[in-house]
């Protein structure tokens, strides 16, 4: 335990010292920012037509594509510059279990995403104030349970991915393509009918319908969870393989 | 205190190391010496843990460092070739998160210590994108040595640096080596010289020899050699006619008009050969006696070995044969 979190703090205040991790924190908050008051306006310009009060769809939605955007950015240093620079030699020289590694980088990206994630939380507290009687609190706290539970599969996977390459780059762009095609991957099957594994796997099937209008569901908990269990586990091994070339 | 029983790795069908046996006693500084490519780095990564040989045992302090990973890595200290540093860390900061991912005692007073140790304590707020080559190396000494390891490895450390910064770096590692067991790869031949108890020659995966550098020095001295400097034309007809003197055991041509002529060891042949050049109408400009230098023991010992290679129809491994100079061929020559 001490071991991982040696690394998860070094990991996470890392993000605080590196400019490119400021720059994906700012472009994520603008973008959203942008989002928000572009919602907001339009049902304020609508509300002599259609009274509706926008709910905190308008955040939580958003937010999710741009996680599948700016986690691979997060977490594509995580193995791959540690390879690059020479110091995973460091690292697997150092008396820690691969798996304790692994960990360790994963939580540290976990948490800013997290951090990240909660510091959104400004926006839903917005729209309580400007909504009459206020929002409903109960698809916020669903939502962002929903959020961080995909922040923390994101993060693992890319951990993972990371650990494949020597190239940043190269790291981020397959984990996007990983990403993008886990958000879509149930599409073609609601065509075809069936195949069932595909429509399991997609994580928006696990999301948009559930956590974020409100119903917690253990069956997308356990998703989450296992994906990123997976990612933990994938990124192991392929540290370990590493050993042997 | 590091046990090595026919340890051997490939890489897929070639082979890095072939059944390696050595072993270093405590306090002791053991120099792995050999061309790039010889199989030092490999070794030392086995040593360390960070790779698994694909067969033989090597213990440290009577851990196997396959079965017992975690308890080798507390008990050694690591400098790969390339120094692991982080850019962005300050000095002391990368010290104490090294320090405390090897469990070091009252981390941030060691850090200090260490610092002070390799004379690196005014640089601790720097950052380490700022420093120099040698300060870095200096940095990477200090992550090594920070938790008190019993073993020390140590690949190439002087490697890059400036003649000064070599020398303090040297000094450095001599100190360690009173307390720590050192084992230290180079290719420079008088830095093994210099700061080695005992030096392994290491060629195409293979210990050539193994001994201190003095005797390796008296051991293959078999015989002395004499460089002479001639003018005149077809130098190749007096090469002959001074390999065909008594007591000449060969002789090779180094460049123009320059021969090395390999004599036994008590005969005093230069009269003599002075006079065949003489009498030959040859103008002698130069004659010499040369000593061996531990670069000519290992050139030639590098040499046979490969000669030895190709005799019994072996290739020899890929890029590491090749990266020998002509000077290695004269050896072969010779032998």
């Amino acid at each position: 335990m001490r071991n991982i979190w040696i690394i998860t703090k070094r990991e996470y205040a890392r993000y605080f010292t590196s400019p490119a991790a400021y720059l994906v924190a700012f472009l994520y908050l603008l973008v959203l920012g942008i989002i928000f008051y572009a919602n907001v306006a339009a049902s304020a310009m609508n509300a002599f037509m259609r009274p509706y009060a926008p709910g905190v769809d308008i955040i939580i939605n958003p937010i999710t594509t741009l996680l599948v955007f700016i986690t691979p950015a997060l977490t594509m240093h995580l193995l791959a510059a540690e390879q690059r620079n020479g110091t995973l030699e460091l690292l697997l020289t150092a008396p820690i279990r691969d798996w304790e590694l692994i960990i360790g980088k994963w939580l540290g990206s976990f948490l800013f995403v997290t951090t990240l994630t909660l510091i959104t939380l400004v926006y839903p507290i917005t729209l309580n104030f400007l909504v009459k009687p206020g929002i409903d609190w109960g698809p916020v706290i669903s939502g962002y349970l929903g959020l961080i539970l995909m922040g923390a599969a994101f993060t693992a996977l890319g951990t993972a991915i990371s650990a494949m390459f020597n190239n940043q780059i190269a790291a981020f762009v397959a984990s996007l393509a990983f990403f993008l095609l886990l958000w879509i991957i149930g599409f073609p099957a609601h065509g075809l009918g069936g195949s069932e594994i595909w429509q399991y796997l997609d994580f928006s099937n696990h999301f948009y319908d559930t956590l974020a209008v409100g119903i917690i569901d253990t069956r997308d908990i356990i998703y989450y969870l296992s994906v990123t269990a997976f990612g933990i586990f994938a990124g192991s091994i392929i540290v370990e393989t590493r050993r042997w070339r | 205190m590091i046990d090595v029983q026919n340890l051997t790795k490939t890489y897929g069908p070639r082979l890095a190391i072939d059944n390696l046996t050595f072993h270093a006693n405590k306090g002791e500084i053991l120099g792995f010496l050999g061309p790039n490519g010889a199989g030092k780095t490999t070794t030392m990564r086995i040593l360390t843990g960070y790779m698994p040989p694909t067969s033989g045992t090597a213990r440290i302090a009577g851990y196997d460092v396959v079965d017992d990973s975690l308890e080798v890595r507390k008990r050694v200290g690591y400098l790969p070739e390339t120094v692991p540093l982080y850019p962005d860390m300050t000095v002391l900061d990368y010290l104490i998160f090294m320090g405390k991912l090897r469990r070091t005692p009252n981390v941030v007073d060691r850090a200090w210590e260490v610092l002070e140790r390799v004379g690196m304590a005014e640089r601790a707020g720097s950052f380490i994108g700022s420093l120099s080559k040698g300060m870095r190396q200096r940095v990477g000494l200090a992550q090594a040595i920070i938790h008190k390891p019993e073993v020390l490895i140590l690949d190439e450390p002087t490697i890059g640096l400036d003649p000064t910064q070599v020398v303090e770096v040297r000094e450095l590692v001599k100190e360690i080596g009173k307390e720590h067991t050192v084992i230290l790869s180079t290719h420079i031949l008088a830095e093994a010289q210099q700061l080695c108890d005992r030096v392994l020659i290491i060629n195409q995966g293979k210990i050539v020899a193994e001994d201190t550098p003095q005797a390796l020095q008296l051991r293959l001295q078999g015989g002395r050699r004499i460089i002479v400097e001639v003018r005149g034309d077809k130098i190749d007809a007096l090469e002959k006619r001074l390999s065909g003197l008594p007591g000449v055991r060969g002789v090779g041509a180094l460049s123009q008009g320059r021969l090395e002529i390999l004599v036994e060891e008590n005969e005093e042949l230069r009269p003599l050969i002075a006079r065949t050049v003489l009498e030959n109408g040859y103008d002698l400009l130069e004659m010499r006696l040369a000593e061996m230098s531990l670069e000519d023991i290992f050139l030639q010992l590098v040499g046979e070995e490969s000669e030895a290679g190709q005799e019994q129809g072996k290739p020899p491994a890929e890029g590491e044969a090749q990266s020998n100079t002509p000077a290695d061929e004269e050896a072969s020559e010779e032998g």
